[in-house]
């Protein structure tokens, strides 16, 4: 299986997932082996480079969501390789456990959908903030108190020693926000998932914390994992897309060559049912049959065969494609005609 | 989409906090307990408004403070102003002693006896004319002369009041230390049993379904004698079983939801371990509700208790049910308003007190669950 | 799979005929600490056949006008001023019972998260026949109910057998479908959609969105389309409004706002919109937060956010009026709004 490989010749990428996987079984009861699995996460690959931001992009059910919190160590893969960057060494971190999971987690954190629910509603705000530094030990507590109100400088939330000990309920949806990235940056980590962090906000709240993330992204020298269902939102987020369907990666490469040239049937189809802020658009109608469900025991086919306006003989006596950059510009699709479609 | 998010603009600090704000350098200089404690106050203000804005939490509050009262007023009452000889609830005695003559027919109760029951009463042996010493027990309530005994004595010639507020405290005891007991119990096996799921789970669940078939009262009946029951073990005794049986269903019910919030993942992806996220978050998430199944414990252990020395199963000085129980021993239960001050003090006592913490209860439902306060 | 609903009522329609008419209309929510201003001094137009978007954020007050036409407002409303005319009658004066009877036949809703309020207990198809049940009682017998769900089924593209099926059973599309199925129920004229599209997937969005036009265009319904997804409410009305704070800001057929919008919210809130055609634009964000309904800010609701806000703002709340043909703008200084293209590619 050909991966999609460095971004410069000779740098090592800061996150490498090789045919990660995750199953999950269906329980036949107590004492049953489970012989039905959901193969949520379906051997995907990628890397992201320092400093970079990748958007995972798919509808509900694709696996983005479980993708993210295995890197974050939320959840374990069952199979399958997470190379983690460290000290210029690359470390398998899919399988480690205990005291490590500690130390990993300092350089690797999580900014979550729900402003409200991803607070513990007791605690103030410098506890939420300041939990990653207390966890590990870091500091005293007056110097995690201003290395808190650093961060929250940081993020807009002015002057931060009003919003030190307030609790989530006090804040608007935008403000928790804010606490939240602030909480997942305290640690200076090098590589942070967020999961659909903006969809929750208000429209004109969005792009503003769109922009600080960016912001701070650069700045601290952070790279993402951005996982979002919106593909107009992943335009402005990323420097590159991955679309996912049903476990598997169909397409990757650079944000608007994916855009203005989708090459997977289902990146197409996507693409062309994402509702436009512009009446005088007129989307090319991408007929497509069906509607998602699970990938429970699958065929070693295609995926996407069932749905696919393109399915033809070749789809079904092969199994699911592997991703090719075919013109070698990058950009990677997980289809045999991807050359026959228009 | 939260569509109905009612974004809030911060909302003006109180005054408490506000020496607090004066710029970044001052609010590392309070030390950190002082900050919790003013938070603590703050939300502790709110909460109390909420819970009395309902009249139910405040009366039944009312009604423990007074029998809080009732326990704090019989010690001193006995250094200060009782005699122990008489008043003492266990070992007092007093009665009213008179002489009445034994008569065939009886003409004037109040110095006459007639022989029959003279005969029974006292000695098979008087005979008409003679004149007996009786003693008149158990004792109205009387509030004159040199033994005044406001709600009379027992059938034992010790004071009813100062039993009634000496058990006071049993009460509240016994209460005690069953509500915590439960409720530490409960809320750990809660927790840990909805965080680990799987076996740790199945394990305490069967074991929870396994108490809560056994019928708590049977089960004590046979207890009680075969080893002894004090109020101590009494109170951990139902402690233990309500906090290992329904109450640990509840409350693991509560930790279920809690456990499925994002910020538990996210203190998890912040590095804490197992137990920080059991007692930093789960469990103070949990403990409003552990709370409200005290109140509703002390109810039931009050209750349990006078029914359990009511049967005379409890090895106890004194205690609203024993007192009940003397009644019935000695042939008083069903005398009805003849001898009221042997049971309605006593009953009522159990009743009211049990019933106040209730109400309390339903009360702190009220600010635990938001959605049973009534709308603007 | 699309069948066209036959003998379900094909109206003649005339889109320059008013439907229904929103005048002046001022609700609010009494609360213990005073009054929430919900709905203050809105004005539209819905003609014959139209399909007409309320466009806002959390807060903005649309879902309270929707909830306004049918009624269906919690006890602490009132309404205090303006009228709600459906085909020339005005609907506030109504008693409950009238206004019950008009209530499902002649407007019905789309709630926001209808898909997830069926009950799981009761099959689909009884649910529906309880609403039939409530409406058509004595009218329809058994076998005539059967047939008309079974052609409301067909109408939203679902299969008649999923009628005996229980909600679990359907995917969150599907369940989106049968509920805009129970509200075509009675042949309304108006339907009005509050977020009908929200918590799907961009792709089963796309399938209702188009499946609602249908609709529209076949059985010359209008539909009335709430949502805070400008992108959405821009493939699918005609018309739109543009609601801030509990008003009426701007008001215009779709094409002709999103081309030039007129009013400071609606251009930002355009310019603060990711999309994944065009050029890649540079977004501006807008400051500050919705303000609180109980105390709103003095003149324009809007002045505290707004960068072309002068002093007039600050005092003097600017009325709605026809600015262009068709065209309604509620602010004092609506003139300084750039172009919005020339903005955007800056």
């Amino acid at each position: 299986m050909t991966t999609p490989v460095e971004t410069q010749v000779g740098t090592k990428p800061l996150i490498e997932v090789k045919n990660l996987e995750k199953r999950f079984p269906i329980s036949r009861g107590m004492f049953r082996q489970a012989t039905e699995f959901v193969h949520a996460v379906d051997g995907i690959s990628f890397d992201i480079a320092p400093g970079e931001s990748l958007g995972l992009v798919g509808e509900s059910g694709c696996g983005k969501s479980t993708t993210g919190r295995m890197l974050v160590k939320l959840m374990n893969p069952t199979g399958g390789h997470i190379l983690f960057l460290e000290d210029g060494e690359q470390k398998d971190v899919a399988h480690v456990g205990g005291s490590e999971i500690k130390a990993f987690r300092r350089r690797i954190q999580m900014i979550f959908q729900d402003p409200y629910e991803s607070m513990n509603p007791r605690r103030t705000i410098f506890d939420t903030v300041s939990e990653p530094l207390s966890v590990q030990g870091v500091g005293t507590v007056v110097e995690r108190e201003e290395r808190v109100l650093e961060l929250l400088q940081l993020v807009g939330l002015t002057p931060p020693e009003n919003f030190l000990f307030r609790f989530p309920h006090e804040l608007s949806g935008g403000q928790r926000q804010r606490v939240a990235i602030a909480r997942a940056l305290v640690m200076n980590p090098t590589f942070v998932v967020a999961d659909e962090p903006t969809s929750m906000l208000d429209v004109s709240i969005r792009i503003s914390i769109m922009e600080l993330m960016t912001t701070l992204a650069r700045e601290m020298g952070v790279s993402y994992l951005y996982i979002t269902h919106d593909l107009a939102v992943a335009r402005y987020m990323c420097d590159r897309i991955a679309v996912m369907y049903l476990g598997k990666i169909v397409e990757i490469g650079p944000t608007e060559e994916i855009l203005a040239n989708p090459k997977h049937p289902y990146t197409r189809a996507l693409l062309s049912a994402v509702p436009v802020p512009d009446p005088s658009y007129k989307r090319t109608p991408v007929e497509i049959k069906g509607g998602i469900s699970k990938a429970i025991n699958p065929t070693p086919e295609c995926r996407f065969i069932q749905r696919c306006p393109f399915a033809a003989e070749v789809c079904f006596e092969n199994p699911h494609p592997p991703l090719e950059d075919r013109q070698g510009d990058n950009h990677f699709a997980a289809c045999y005609r991807v050359d026959e479609i228009g | 989409m939260s569509v109905d998010d009612q974004t809030q603009v911060t909302e003006p600090l109180d005054k408490e906090l506000e020496d607090l704000t004066h710029g970044a350098a001052a609010v590392t200089q309070v030390p950190m307990w002082r900050i919790r404690w003013r938070l603590f106050r703050r939300s502790f203000a709110r909460n109390w408004a909420l819970f009395t804005e309902n009249k139910m939490g405040l009366a039944g509050l009312t009604i423990i403070g007074i029998f809080a009262l009732m326990a704090i007023a019989h010690p001193i009452l006995m250094t200060f102003v009782w005699d122990p000889a008489i008043y003492d609830p266990v070992g007092g005695y007093d009665a009213v002693e008179s002489i009445v003559t034994i008569v065939e027919e009886v003409t004037d109760p109040a110095t006459e006896l007639s022989l029959e029951d003279a005969r029974i009463q006292l000695n098979p042996f008087v005979e008409v004319g003679e004149e007996i010493v009786t003693v008149l027990q158990p004792a109205p309530p009387s509030f004159s002369g040199d033994y005044s005994h406001w709600l009379g004595t027992d059938p034992q010639g010790r004071d009813v009041l100062s039993q009634l507020l000496f058990s006071t405290r049993a009460a509240f005891l016994l209460g005690a230390i069953a509500a915590i007991t439960t409720v530490v119990i409960a809320t750990t096996v809660g927790s840990v049993a909805a965080y680990y799921g799987g076996i740790t789970d199945s394990i305490f669940m069967r074991f929870a379904d396994l108490i809560l078939l056994m019928p708590l009262l049977p089960v004590l009946f046979v207890v009680g004698p075969l080893f002894g029951l004090t109020m101590l073990n009494l109170g951990l005794i139902i402690g233990v079983l309500n906090g290992f049986g329904g109450v640990a269903i509840v409350l693991k019910s509560q930790a279920l939801a809690v456990k499925v919030k994002p910020y538990i993942d996210a203190a998890k992806v912040a590095g804490g371990g197992n137990g920080h996220v059991i007692f930093r978050h789960i469990v103070p998430n949990v403990l409003p509700l552990s709370f409200l199944y005290m109140m509703f414990g002390v109810t039931e252990a009050i209750a349990i208790e006078s029914t359990l020395s009511f049967f005379g199963l409890l090895n106890v000085r004194m205690t609203w049910g024993l007192m009940i129980n003397t009644a019935q021993t000695q042939g008083f239960l069903l005398s009805g308003v003849n001898y009221w001050w042997l049971l309605f003090p006593a009953g009522l006592a159990v009743s009211i007190l049990a019933f106040a913490f209730f109400i309390v209860g339903r009360g702190m439902d009220e600010v635990i669950n938001p959605r049973l306060r009534a709308r603007g | 799979m699309t069948v066209s609903l036959e003998n379900l009522e094909t109206r003649q329609v005339d889109p320059t005929k008013p439907l229904l008419e929103v005048d002046r209309l001022i609700m609010r929510y009494q609360v213990k600490t005073g009054e929430v201003s919900a709905v203050e001094d809105v004005t539209f137009t819905i003609h014959q056949g139209e399909a007409v978007g309320l466009v806002g954020e959390s807060g903005c007050g649309k879902t309270s006008v929707a909830l306004s036409l049918l009624r269906l407002l919690p006890s602490n409303a009132r309404f205090l001023s303006g009228e709600i005319r459906l085909n020339g009658e005005d609907l506030i004066p109504l008693g409950a019972e009238e206004m019950r009877r008009r209530r499902w036949k002649d407007i019905a809703m789309v709630f926001q998260g209808a898909m997830n309020s069926w009950n799981p207990v009761y099959r689909v198809g009884e649910q529906i026949r309880e609403t039939l049940n409530t409406h058509y009682k004595g009218v329809l017998d058994y076998g005539e109910q059967n047939a008309l769900m079974e052609r409301l089924f067909a109408g939203v593209g679902l299969p008649p057998e999923m009628l005996e099926r229980y909600p679990h059973e359907f995917s969150g599309g599907m369940r989106q479908r049968a509920v805009i199925a129970m509200a075509l129920a009675c042949s309304p004229e108006l339907i009005i959609a509050d977020e009908p599209t929200t918590a799907l997937d961009v792709i089963v969005q796309d399938q209702i969105l188009k499946e609602l036009k249908r609709i529209q265009q076949e059985m010359g319904m209008s539909i009335l389309y709430i949502s805070h997804d400008i992108a959405v409410i821009a493939e699918v009305t005609d018309s739109l409004g543009v609601m801030y704070a509990g008003k009426l800001v701007e008001y215009g057929p779709t094409d002709e706002v999103f081309a030039r919008p007129f009013h400071p919210y609606a251009y930002l809130l355009l310019k603060s919109t990711p999309s994944i055609t065009g050029p890649r634009r540079q977004l501006s964000p807008l400051e500050g937060e919705p303000p609180n309904l109980e105390k709103p800010p003095t003149g324009c609701r809007f002045h505290p956010r707004c960068p072309f806000a002068t002093e007039q703002c600050v005092t003097q709340e600017p009325p709605l009026v026809e600015v262009r043909p068709g065209r309604r703008v509620a602010c004092w200084n609506y003139e300084d709004v750039p172009e919005l293209e020339e903005a955007l590619l800056k």
